[in-house]
């Protein structure tokens, strides 16, 4: 068990350290990501650019933290859409149960029988390649996921005693939901955010790659991945580092969301 | 004798309702991924005929389309003619070239179909014997070394990747060519060189997903009487865990291939994109770009329905490693 608490905390780190970059990325970095430079073109790693210069002459360091918050960003905005549309979406699927939830469901499961990217390219294709193309699509295609757990959460939830002594006891429906069904809701909703918040952070560089969110000369990970591929024979690090990023950062997120499952999913405690 | 075996449906019988019903389970999800792709084109602002047709469109063919695609009739009559026409394999004209989007959608996707089938089955054949291993022998080194490496490799974007491998193979060491695509149908042996970065990119990433399902799934299985059963009548440890314990822990892992064989088809663009092949994925984002609405509708639809029938093929199979869900 306890390797696994340290599975957790290295996650945990990993994460810390992409917040605290989004947020000084906000206050200072240590160049202005957006000043051009035609001396410092391609500039290998050293004491003035620590991660060098990409094609432009522009410190990749600094344009890493303005990505890591663009990344943030845009995670935080769909993992947050996606859980609250999903999270009322289930309970009422699951506490009104009879043709309401039959409805919410089938609709539900249709938008579930596509692959989850394929559905956000679609929705792109209707909101439009932009930021918040990106955010409502991946909030939409992620919200049926969030709603069916929710809803199982809640189904297996309302027939047990407490929820009974609830009604008994003369409680409004509403009440009753919000006090004490949503609450106990909490934990399956909180392990699959986390591993929403990754599937968001990779979703959105794989689109700023193809070309389809934000568009530069605001940086991503993903669009300066794309950027920096003509370059890369002379410049390896343009390669290298927006990806080691990415990584780093579903890494940490993975790691934490195992470590959270752990401690949170009873079933799969012992299991791991 | 002969009168105990009335006593249950017989087993035929019982694997022919098996069949039929995810078979009749599967005309709903059909229907209503149908509706959606249907709907989703329709929510784009502006007048859907115009959208069909693209900017270069005259005002007498934009009025042709409209009948033709039923814009004074009521929602659900203009689907039904949507619905009929697909059902002839008309899925209309791609407004960029006008070629017809049916076959066209069918050729890009034979391209993206032979990399992402061959490697998932590359990717299970790796992963599982490596997940049934690491549970076997839970909490040892090899089982903290498989799990560790599974968790980095999945952590990777495809990607980011296949741009390493890229710049490794293709421009360090000049083993694999860089950029361009040959189809192995025109030149087998040229064409093969094409598909092994892309193909390797996704073994790799995909054998982190499946290790830690097939392990998972093989945990709860160790648990359970009948194998220690099975190891207290003496059965060694390979009988065990192949012939008592795999088989019943592959269940999940096998619908899971089913997944990530589908999301794989949709999630395809950026390997193809990296590697500049001509598949389905690119076909799309592509489309996309242009505005092509009738090729994005149509690679829409027909990744979708893929999917559909590849999860249903899965189940169909299923009880092949579980027999236990027939009599369900």
């Amino acid at each position: 068990m306890k390797k696994f608490t340290f599975n957790g905390l290295i996650g945990g780190i990993l994460i810390a350290i992409l917040l605290l970059s989004a947020a000084l990325g906000l206050v200072w970095t240590p160049f202005d990501p957006m000043k051009l430079s035609f001396t410092a073109r391609l500039a290998a790693p050293g004491a003035d650019h620590l991660l060098g210069t990409d094609e432009f002459g522009r410190d990749v360091l600094s344009r890493l933290m303005v990505g890591a918050r663009a990344s943030v960003w845009i995670g935080a905005l769909t993992v947050g859409f996606a859980t609250i549309c999903g999270t009322l979406i289930g309970l009422v699927s699951g506490y009104a149960r009879g043709w309401v939830d039959g409805v919410i469901m089938a609709v539900n499961n249709a938008l579930l029988a596509f692959p989850g990217i394929l559905l956000a390219l679609g929705l792109l294709a209707v909101f439009g390649a932009n930021q918040y193309g990106i955010i409502f699509a991946l909030g939409i295609a992620y919200t049926p996921s969030m709603a069916r757990v929710v809803r199982g959460a809640v189904l297996s939830l309302r027939e047990r005693e407490f929820i009974e002594a609830s009604r008994v006891m003369g409680n409004g429906e509403l009440y009753t939901m919000v006090r004490h069904i949503l609450p106990n809701c909490l934990a399956p909703i909180t392990v699959l955010a986390t591993s929403m918040f990754g599937w968001a952070i990779l979703s959105e560089s794989a689109l700023s790659f193809l070309g389809l969110g934000v568009p530069p000369p605001a940086p991503t990970w993903g669009n300066m991945l794309a950027a920096g591929r003509p370059f890369v024979e002379q410049a390896v690090w343009l390669g290298l580092f927006p990806g080691l990023c990415i990584a780093l950062t579903l890494l940490g997120i993975n790691l934490l969301g195992d470590a959270l499952r752990d401690k949170l999913d009873p079933r799969m405690r012992g299991l791991k | 004798m002969a009168a105990e075996r009335k006593v249950g449906p017989n087993r035929g019988e019982t694997m022919l309702r098996f069949i039929l019903s995810r078979l009749v389970m599967a005309l709903p999800t059909i229907a209503l991924v149908s509706v959606t792709v249907f709907a989703l084109i329709r929510f784009i602002p502006g007048d859907p005929a115009a959208l069909m047709l693209g900017d270069m469109a005259q005002p007498e063919q934009i009025a042709e389309m409209r009948t033709e695609l039923g814009l004074d009739k009521s929602m659900p009559q203009q689907f039904l003619i949507w619905a009929g026409n697909v059902l002839q394999g008309d899925f209309g004209r791609s407004i960029v070239n006008d070629e017809a989007v049916l076959p066209l959608v069918v050729s890009r996707f034979l391209v993206s179909a032979e990399i992402v089938v061959v490697a998932v089955l590359l990717a299970s054949l790796v992963a599982v014997p490596a997940g049934v291993i690491a549970a076997w022998r839970q909490n040892s080194l090899t089982d903290l070394a498989l799990v560790g490496t599974a968790t980095v490799l999945l952590s990777i974007p495809t990607f980011w990747l296949g741009l390493l491998l890229l710049l490794f193979f293709g421009l360090k060491l000049g083993w694999l060519p860089v950029l361009g695509y040959v189809s192995i149908r025109d030149d087998l042996a040229g064409g093969m060189l094409y598909l092994v970065l892309p193909i390797m990119t996704l073994v790799i990433h995909e054998a982190g997903v499946l290790i830690r399902m097939a392990r998972a799934s093989t945990l709860e299985v160790l648990r359970l009487d009948y194998i220690t059963h099975a190891r207290a009548k003496g059965l060694s440890e390979g009988a065990v865990l192949w012939r008592h314990a795999f088989k019943n822990a592959f269940g999940p892992t096998w619908t899971m291939i089913g997944l990530i064989l589908g999301n794989l088809l949709g999630g395809i663009a950026v390997i193809e994109t990296v590697f500049t092949i001509p598949g389905l994925g690119r076909l799309m984002v592509d489309s996309i770009f242009a505005r092509d609405y009738p090729v994005i509708q149509g690679c829409l639809l027909f990744v979708s329905l893929s999917y559909v029938l590849v999860n249903l093929v899965v189940d169909l199979l299923y009880p092949l490693f579980d027999p236990r869900v027939v009599a369900e």
